[in-house]
């Protein structure tokens, strides 16, 4: 930096602040174009992450577990099993004397844990009100577009047994 | 700056806010594609993953296509500046 400034008609604020207002706005309005195209390009990678996962997806195999005796809750009960691990809670619910039904207890919206409204008689969401039907785990309000999935069972004998998990693929549109 | 000069610098960042414009409204529909298809992956319709691909890249193409038309303007703009 020069000692002594060289005399110049310009004032001496224009040479520190040396930026033309037309150069700034025309900086921070392509920087900002570059930042949404960068954006793009990140929405372009999720979609091309989701493809992969397509082309390399394999069927999960499910185990085959007891969660619960017959009779062992009464009718309009709840029962809670992990299934198919144990970070994986559902819910087992007995809709009539024979009649079981169970479902993830983690909502499709953001992974709530969804409780059985036995008044209302379908499962519902407290986080953002949404609202699943008993019978086949579809939506019937509120944010989720997914279904809940619904856990197999079987009954031999005297056990209820979890055999597989079905995704029910009607997405609300 | 000369008037014709202002004027052409004018038109210039006219050229560049519909750019930006057009850019946001893509991208709009580019995030859409992304939840929809991220959606339906979760949902077993797996089918849907490649024609969502397809159109996000041209999406892609076109929003870097208008970024490159905004680069190419600024950098006339510098160029034409005293």
């Amino acid at each position: 930096m020069p000692l002594f400034r060289r005399p110049s008609s310009e004032p001496l604020w224009r040479d520190e602040f040396s930026i033309s207002t037309a150069d700034e706005r025309y900086v921070s309005r392509r920087q900002f174009t570059k930042f949404l195209t960068l954006t793009s390009l990140a929405m372009f990678a999720g979609n091309l992450w989701i493809l992969l996962r397509t082309w390399f997806y394999r069927e999960p195999v499910y185990p085959t577990r007891p969660v619960a005796r017959a009779g062992e809750i009464p009718v309009g009960g709840v029962k809670i099993f992990t299934y198919p691990e144990a970070s994986e809670a559902c819910l087992l619910i007995r809709t009539g004397q024979d009649s079981y039904v169970a479902y993830s207890q983690k909502c499709t919206h953001l992974s709530c844990a969804v409780y059985y409204s036995a008044s209302r008689g379908r499962l519902e969401c407290p986080c953002h009100d949404g609202a699943f039907s008993l019978a086949d785990g579809s939506v019937l309000q509120g944010p989720p577009r997914r279904p809940l999935p619904r856990v197999v069972l079987e009954r031999r004998g005297d056990e209820l047994v979890a055999t597989g998990i079905e995704v029910n693929r009607s997405v609300v549109a | 700056m000369s008037s014709r000069e202002s004027a052409s610098q004018n038109r210039g960042l006219t050229a560049i806010d519909g750019a930006m414009a057009l850019i946001v409204v893509l991208l709009m529909v580019q995030m859409w594609l992304l939840e929809a298809t991220l959606e339906n992956f979760l949902a077993g319709h797996r089918e849907v993953a490649l024609p969502a691909a397809v159109a996000s890249a041209v999406l892609f193409a076109v929003c870097l296509g208008l970024y490159l038309f905004v680069d190419r303007l600024d950098q006339q703009a510098r160029h034409h500046q005293p």
